[in-house]
């Protein structure tokens, strides 16, 4: 039972480790050259314009959902008026920005597993490197980049469309007038809001993608080592995201208001 | 005394003769595994080494230490004039400017074109102009006649041209030594014969040194008993061996990460050992 608990805690220790300097080369390779330039646009479209879909329609209808539901609630005191409030401030200070994590997780960062994992299995990173690149260069700081700048960019158009899907539900199913919704959006928003719901993709975009290249680039095994790699991606991001979404609210909320 | 010319450490190393690659007490473990056990060796510039031994003995852990992808425990190992157990990652990239390896399956980039694949270090990694590199590209592709394939991915090609491709994708930046991962393995003898005369090739008409990591016997001997030449027409021919010749191709075999035999073809063939019997036969 010691050695059991005694391995838990090395393995977990050296996975610390290794993900600690796979982060610290990362962000050294975005300071320095050489950089993939074709890489970093080619991951921007994959990250950033790719996961446009799946990010419309989990906004629309999130804020749609919300709609509904917070009407039923706000009815029983006579407060149907003010439920773009009530959307407006969930979308951007928190459903905005952790479903459109979660969906990058599900899209991307089992994406990236997947793939770092199989080029891990068929030797394709050793081949790099004998070819003289750095894996970390050429696969990482890439797919940091877009990670940690695409995130806020389709954090903002969640929010946006959320509101759009509370706006359509407020106007036709609960019969709010379209002005009295859109007043109601803006009250409700004040600067540290709208600062919180812009920090927080930039940190959950990072560490999606950096957990998603420490899982993939540690694969082992074949195929079934590439499929392991793949959901210990998504479990391990989607917990991050919650956890991180935690710690980033309770530090934002602490300096911020 | 008069010193009248002096030498560069290139041109030493560039010299037949010369040891390219030395193992010096070798080894390394994998936790309680010890996966090589006080291995020592040179390799000659211009000559071949040949590293026999059945699957999990160690013999693909030594190409992956020459090349800096796996850190020895122990030993010292000399690549091109370079102490490589030495080095960082950063300072490796240097030494593997002239190192090229063909791994097992190839380990071809999947979502690259051929031409990509075999230009990649030249499109990539260097400052050779694209026209330049392309050019590269289609001359090593129709040396190991895979011109027509430029534009193929590598899943579009059967496994023989994967690794001629890998041959070609190692050899586009000319590198004066070149490691095989099992080049062979798994190929039906006439494309295996086909990428064994590559090897043959490049390493009589190119002289580059090879490390050639094997387990098929009919594959090892067949590289270390002929060479190539090219006949008044310039054609290439592979023919026997001279005896001369033969003997530039070294055996090594592994056992457990121990070397077990240091030879040529001939002292291999009739070595007495039960366990190098057992596998010749």
């Amino acid at each position: 039972m010691l050695t059991f608990i005694e391995n838990w805690i090395k393995s977990s220790a050296l996975e610390v480790q290794e993900y600690v300097l796979m982060v610290r080369a990362a962000v050294a390779g975005i300071f320095t050259p050489p950089r993939y330039k074709y890489d970093i646009v080619e991951q921007f479209d994959v990250i950033g314009v790719g996961s446009l879909t799946v990010v419309l329609l989990t906004g629309f209808f999130t804020g749609a959902a919300l709609a509904l539901q917070s009407g039923l609630t706000l009815d029983q005191f006579g407060g149907r008026s003010v439920v773009g409030r009530l959307i407006s401030a969930s979308m951007i200070k928190e459903l905005g920005p952790v479903l459109t994590a979660l969906m990058l997780t599900g899209r991307v960062g089992s994406g990236i597993a997947a793939e770092l994992g199989s080029m891990v299995v068929t030797d394709q990173i050793y081949a790099l490197r004998a070819l003289g690149t750095d894996p970390i260069r050429k696969l990482v700081v890439p797919r940091l980049l877009a990670g940690f700048l695409m995130a806020p960019v389709l954090t903002i158009i969640s929010d946006f469309v959320g509101i759009v899907g509370g706006w359509i539900v407020a106007v036709f199913q609960l019969q709010i007038a379209s002005g009295v919704y859109w007043s109601s959006v803006t009250q409700a928003l004040y600067t540290q809001d709208v600062w919180m719901g812009l920090i927080k993709p930039f940190v959950l975009g990072f560490v999606i993608v950096t957990t998603a290249c420490h899982v993939g680039l540690r694969t082992k095994g074949g195929t079934q080592g590439v499929g392991e790699a793949t959901t210990v991606a998504v479990v391990t991001g989607s917990v991050a995201v919650i956890a991180v979404d935690f710690f980033v609210t309770k530090i934002l909320i602490a300096t911020m208001y | 005394m008069d010193i009248e010319t002096t030498q560069t450490a290139e041109e030493i190393l560039s010299e037949r003769g010369a040891p390219v690659v030395m193992f010096d007490q070798v080894q390394l473990a994998f936790d309680e595994k010890v996966v090589l056990k006080n291995i020592s060796f040179t390799l000659i510039s211009g000559h071949t080494k040949i590293i026999l031994g059945a699957s999990g003995s160690g013999k693909s852990t030594i190409l992956k230490i020459i090349t800096g992808l796996l850190r020895a425990d122990k030993g010292v190992i000399w690549v091109n004039g370079e102490r490589v157990d030495e080095l960082s990652e950063r300072e490796m990239m240097n030494v593997r400017t002239d190192l090229g390896m063909i791994f097992q399956e190839g380990a071809l980039f999947d979502s690259l074109t051929v031409r990509e694949n075999v230009g990649y270090k030249l499109y990539e990694e260097s400052d050779m102009p694209i026209e330049e590199a392309h050019r590269r590209v289609e001359e090593v592709l129709g040396w190991v006649g895979l011109g027509a394939y430029i534009d193929r991915m590598p899943s579009e090609l059967s496994g023989g041209q994967r690794r001629r491709v890998a041959i070609a994708r190692a050899m586009a930046f000319k590198p004066r030594i070149l490691l095989y991962d099992e080049a062979t393995t798994g190929l039906d003898p006439i494309t295996a014969t086909t990428v064994d005369e590559e090897i043959i090739k490049l390493r009589d008409l190119e002289h580059v040194s090879s490390i050639v990591v094997t387990h098929q016997l009919r594959d090892a001997f067949y590289v270390a008993t002929h060479m190539a030449e090219r006949d008044e027409k310039g054609n290439v021919r592979i023919v026997p061996a001279t005896p001369e010749k033969e003997r530039e191709a070294e055996f090594i075999m592994i056992r457990e990460g121990v070397i077990v035999f240091e030879g040529d073809a001939d002292a291999l063939r009739t070595s007495t050992d039960p366990y190098i019997q057992t596998f010749l036969s």
